[in-house]
């Protein structure tokens, strides 16, 4: 996946002179996962280059350079550093196109590395979404695939308004998948069925997808039902209607994500289901997530969904 | 006498151009005077943010606008500042420079519109008074949390740099928010990236009911500049060739690719923080009489006068003027709505998501059964 976002955004800039890459350690070293590796000796510094370890200080003059006619792609180097910049993002980025009428807007990405399951601790594994989920004006995107990963990614840098694209970093270089030269996007606010089915459906992003796929495998093999697998890929503007859709053909819904439970994404959805299709669910709405706790580093296996816990959630709702 | 801010601090060098009363320029000033044009054009603006000011605070007090944030006794500073930029430069402001829009052609309707949050306004009424901003006049709004606009300014005068055009940008902050870490964020990357902006500090004494003196153990403001690797410099704020000055250096130096620059300019916030604030609660009289034997205006006037600018029928002709066109604004503003209803929901994004779009929808739905919601009867407390 690292390598599909690193050729994404060589395929960008190679099309589009306004965008340009700006981060920590983004430039001659290429990221500290290698995300943005040679993009400096290609494009130059001025289209790639290093900032002072400012988290507040990337994303506002990120801001600002979009304001005036610029698409910035700011990295923050993991999720867990993204907090001094909340205020540029929540306050400034998110609001600019509303509270000025429309006459400026902020057509910025910011690339994100989130997640548990590197050994990284109370803050390189956060999956901060449901803070910036919460926020109007901002969009929230997550890839699962290769793939998606580079077509996501050059969607938000065309998209008009301010993306957060935070990638799983559990699944960068977790399995190889072939994706198109060039520029080419997937559309945003549009869910992915992973695996077909009308038993129990499971929605799922990020470093989830893999893990509730294998959850879905198991239990076709024990108890043979199909479990229909939904990534979301896009958390804000949520594809509402494809969300209602595989809730009422499946009746069954069980959530996952690695974030804490309380006021985690996974209560919005189900709240979303339990507003809107009431009349078509048989068991309980059931979320899989990470503990209220901060993040631990020893025992982050346990802290992280797995397909034992995913498949415990699925018995459970199909039990009912 | 008591312990008050005064203009000449203990071991602090102002730039300074004209004598206090205005009568004519020091001896020792080997800068530059704006020519007769620019110097009349700083003058009218700083007079139209006057009877501006006067007017709105009127209105508030009468209950016709909501709140209200004055420059009076800052007039020097903000309007010699910004008539050192062209219109393509761009502008950032903080919380009290909004007459600059006025200065930089934006109509005085507009700006009305905006104190009354309707349906004209270019925010939709989206913000609090005092918020102003025009896109056409290249100036943006700054946040209510302070300090935050400063790196905006970075990023804009980046991006001019990046493809190689001319324009700079001035940022302007009040002395609290040199504080805030968007001061000290964009002042680092400005320096480290050799950003065409210039950063004028207006040290108006008091963040609300904080003085100065306790944001900062720094000799002086200017002097911050010093370990951010940029020149600064300390100007008498009040005193509109100086502040002129100052600033035209620092854009000149800005536009031939020098790199940033902080300007600090002391004055004086005559008034409340805004027109819910009681300064008498924190501040001594003395003080603010102190200042009132140094405004701005007057000196400006009288600098215009000896020079043969300005006579007493002309100063009340434009001023009359400025009290006829900004009433009629008024007459106008309170004639028309409430951005409609649907607004709510636009300018979120580019195009309204079907959530938003449902929102809406109900909010009509319940207007069409139950009527309008009722105004809110909270006033703003700062």
């Amino acid at each position: 996946m690292v390598q599909a976002i690193n050729d994404g955004l060589r395929s960008i800039m190679k099309e589009d002179e306004s965008v340009l890459v700006m981060g920590e350690d983004v430039g001659p070293k290429g990221g500290v996962f290698l995300a943005t590796e040679n993009l400096t000796k290609e494009f130059g510094e001025d289209r790639c280059f290093d900032t002072p370890l400012s988290e507040d200080g990337i994303i506002g003059v990120g801001i600002g350079m979009a304001m005036n006619g610029m698409k910035p792609v700011c990295e923050i180097q993991f999720q867990d550093f993204i907090f001094p910049a909340f205020d540029q993002i929540v306050s400034e980025a998110a609001k600019m196109r509303y509270r000025s009428g429309g006459q400026y807007t902020v057509p910025m990405t910011i690339r994100t590395p989130y997640g548990g399951g590197i050994r990284g601790g109370l803050y390189h594994s956060q999956s901060g979404e449901a803070y910036f989920a919460h926020t109007p004006g901002l969009k929230v995107v997550i890839p699962s695939t290769p793939y998606d990963a580079k077509g996501l990614l050059i969607a938000s840098i065309n998209d008009p308004d301010p993306v957060l694209f935070m990638e799983p970093k559990a699944l960068y270089r977790a399995f190889r998948q072939e994706v198109p030269e060039g520029v080419y996007e997937v559309e945003l606010s549009k869910t992915r069925e992973v695996t077909p089915g009308g038993d129990v459906a499971v929605f799922c992003y990020g470093a989830m997808v893999p893990v509730c796929t294998e959850a879905a495998k198991r239990v076709k093999e024990s108890r043979n039902k199909d479990v229909r697998v939904v990534d979301l890929r896009t958390l804000m503007p949520l594809d509402e209607e494809s969300v209602l859709q595989a809730a009422r053909d499946c009746g069954r819904v069980v959530i996952v994500h690695e974030a804490p439970r309380f006021c985690g994404y996974g209560a919005e959805l189900s709240a979303l289901i339990a507003e809107h299709a009431i009349e078509t669910i048989e068991a309980p709405i059931k979320r899989v997530a990470g503990f209220d706790t901060p993040f631990p580093n020893t025992l982050e296996n346990y802290y992280l969904p797995d397909a034992r816990r995913v498949l415990d959630a699925i018995e459970e709702v199909l039990d009912f | 006498m008591p312990d008050i801010r005064v203009l000449d601090k203990k071991g602090v060098t102002l730039r300074k151009a004209m004598r206090e009363d205005g009568s004519a320029l020091l001896k020792s000033f080997k800068g530059e005077v704006p020519n007769d044009e620019t110097l009349m054009s700083i003058y009218k603006a700083m007079l139209c943010t006057r009877v501006m000011d006067d007017r709105m605070l009127k209105l508030q007090r009468q209950g016709r606008v909501a709140f209200v944030g004055t420059s009076t006794g800052q007039e020097a500073a903000i309007h010699a500042s910004a008539a050192a930029f062209g219109k393509d430069d761009w502008i950032y402001s903080a919380l009290r420079e909004g007459g600059v829009t006025i200065q930089r052609g934006m109509p005085i309707q507009e700006y009305v519109a905006h104190m009354f949050g309707n349906a004209e306004d270019s925010a939709k009424g989206r913000q609090m008074p005092n918020h102003f901003q025009c896109a056409e006049v290249n100036f943006p709004s700054w946040s209510s949390v302070l300090g935050t606009q400063l790196p905006h300014a970075v990023g804009t005068a980046l991006a001019m740099k990046a493809r190689g055009e001319k324009n700079v940008v001035l940022a302007y902050t009040g002395d609290g928010a040199t504080s805030s870490c968007g001061f000290h964020s964009a002042m680092n990357f400005a320096a480290v990236g050799n950003a065409p902006v210039v950063f004028v500090i207006i040290d108006n004494g008091w963040a609300i009911s904080v003085p100065s003196s306790k944001q900062t153990a720094s000799s002086s403001f200017g002097a911050k500049a010093k370990a951010y690797g940029m020149p600064g410099i300390d100007v008498d704020g009040n005193d509109a060739v100086a502040v002129f000055d100052a600033v035209q250096e620092a854009a000149k130096r800005a536009r031939a690719g020098g790199g940033p620059s902080l300007v600090a300019l002391r004055s004086y916030r005559m008034g409340g923080h805004s027109s819910s604030d009681d300064p008498t609660r924190y501040r001594d009289d003395e003080e603010v009489k102190y200042w009132s034997q140094r405004d701005p205006l007057l000196r400006m006037e009288s600098f215009l006068t000896k020079k043969g600018l300005l006579s007493e029928a002309q100063r009340q002709e434009l001023s009359t003027a400025l009290v006829d066109e900004i009433k009629a604004a008024i007459d106008h503003a309170e004639q028309v709505g409430d951005p409609e209803l649907e607004s709510l929901v636009t300018d979120v994004y580019a195009v309204p998501p079907k959530h938003l779009t449902r929102q809406v929808i109900d909010a009509l739905r319940i207007v069409a059964e139950q009527g309008d919601a009722e105004r809110m009867q909270g006033k703003f407390p700062l």
